[in-house]
């Protein structure tokens, strides 16, 4: 489990992970968020169903796809959060309408 | 001159594959000489439906030929399935071609009228639906969708899984794959072929030419014909998406992994390394005037290929009079007719000869015969 450095001083940004609120820090990744935040954070990829997590954390494997604001297939390790934002761990393929 | 092989199959793509498979289900010693992995192949561009509609309009023979093929894949698919272990995802429920506007239902009308009328056509049951019937069976339709023909023969299949299957069943058969070589000149002495390669000389009993356009090249090598016109297309992929189409259409799959391929161009440049990218845009903004959902999904690949095209746009199937054992066999329809590729041809170039009741209008001396009347009309 990773846990937050003691020396992290930046402020605090409320995020909403399947509708829970959970605290991530102000220049967090959406991914770096949702590792940080202790919870069961695993996808399920589109064809197999195999869980996965955010791996390469810079925008290559597409391990870390994740629903944000309502948009599917992001890469949650490209997006910064923001104050409110709304993010669903995916299960399986993107639903089309979102 | 001693014999490597009963028949050696010039190329590997779809087309050859299917019938140098076929060639090894039936015992035979089969040879299959390929170029390498920088070749321009439609086998891996290809749109992979198994498509039966529109197909045949100037030649009814070739609507018998699609009809038997599309009979025939369910078969295919299970003896690769049972070979392999491969599941090629063969679906053939209905396909359809979807209009936007008053006009391009008009015309595709038009079409299936003509398709309807044509004597000697197999029956293939193709018709026209209003926008509202078409709705009952692709929901998500938009509402610039006019209606369409719809064909319940059509189908579609992972053609790339098709393409590995056979090659992985020419292990079983004993089939020899040689990539890296590709075949520069073809001599028939006593009764045998000398097939010339970077690799040295191959011998054998027969030779088929399957090279796609290249058989424009080969096939004087042995007395036969093939006038090719390939042309370019484009493709578009979107991201992963949950199943929402289940039909294809001419012009939009979702396949068995949840993308949803777009393409229908055709442009007569036949660079493979570019793409136009106002004919991808073109293209999109149909598919998704078409299903309006689309417009939310990112696009993750797009590629173009250039089509194996014989000048007619049909299939060439012919044997050498005076190189007895040379065959030729090319067209556009590499996935739709594997199955007849796989049994059919590979039976009749087994037994040595093609039966002119199954093929016998597919002779490149159709285009012989057509040049000499349009000579006569000039006079």
């Amino acid at each position: 489990m990773f846990k937050r450095s003691d020396q992290d001083q930046r402020p605090s940004v409320q995020i909403f992970v399947d509708g829970v609120a959970v605290q991530a820090r102000g220049g967090d990744t959406v991914s770096a968020a949702l590792l940080a935040s202790g919870r069961d954070v695993r996808r399920k990829t589109a064809v197999s169903g195999a869980p996965r997590l955010p791996y390469c954390m810079m925008g290559v494997c597409f391990d870390c796809l994740v629903t944000v604001d309502g948009v599917g297939n992001r890469q949650g390790c490209l997006v910064p959060v923001a104050e409110g934002m709304t993010i669903e761990i995916q299960k399986g393929k993107r639903e089309i309408e979102r | 001159m001693h014999r490597d092989y009963d028949v050696a199959v010039v190329g590997g793509g779809l087309l050859g594959s299917a019938i140098a498979w076929g060639l090894g289900r039936l015992g035979k010693k089969v040879a299959v000489l390929d170029e390498g992995d920088l070749t321009r192949r439609a086998s891996r561009a290809n749109f992979a439906l198994v498509w039966v509609q529109s197909k045949g309009l100037g030649m009814a023979a070739y609507t018998g030929w699609t009809v038997r093929a599309s009979e025939s894949w369910g078969r295919l698919a299970a003896e690769l399935k049972e070979q392999t272990g491969l599941d090629v995802c063969l679906q053939q429920n209905g396909g359809f071609h979807l209009t936007l506007g008053e006009d391009e239902f008009e015309h595709r009308g038009q079409l299936v009228t003509r398709m309807h009328n044509q004597v000697g056509a197999a029956d293939y049951k193709m018709e026209m639906l209003s926008a509202s019937e078409v709705k009952k069976m692709l929901p998500m339709i938009g509402p610039e969708v006019s209606g369409g023909s719809f064909c319940p023969l059509d189908g579609h299949v992972n053609s790339l899984r098709t393409f590995r299957a056979f090659h992985t069943g020419f292990r079983e058969f004993g089939v020899d794959y040689l990539p890296e070589q590709p075949v520069s000149q073809i001599a028939h002495r006593g009764g045998e072929f000398e097939l010339t390669t970077p690799k040295g000389e191959i011998h054998a009993g027969k030779v088929v030419l399957a090279a796609g356009n290249a058989n424009q090249t080969l096939a004087p090598m042995v007395g036969l014909s093939a006038p090719m016109a390939p042309t370019r297309g484009q493709i578009l992929v979107t991201e992963r998406t949950v199943p929402f189409l289940p039909h294809p259409l001419t012009t939009m799959r979702q396949t068995d992994e949840g993308t949803v391929m777009i393409g229908d161009s055709k442009e007569d440049i036949l660079d493979d390394r570019e793409l136009n990218q106002g004919i991808n845009a073109v293209m999109a903004d149909r598919a998704q005037r078409m299903f309006p959902h689309l417009a939310r999904l990112n696009v993750i690949r797009s590629w173009s290929g250039i089509r194996v095209m014989p000048q007619d746009g049909f299939p060439i199937y012919d044997q050498s009079v005076s190189h007895p054992g040379a065959f030729v066999a090319c067209c556009h329809s590499g996935v739709t007719l594997a199955s007849n590729h796989a049994f059919e041809v590979a039976r009749m170039v087994a037994a040595g000869a093609l039966e002119s009741g199954l093929v016998g209008a597919f002779s490149a001396s159709r285009f012989v015969m057509n040049t000499a009347a349009a000579g006569n009309c000039h006079h």
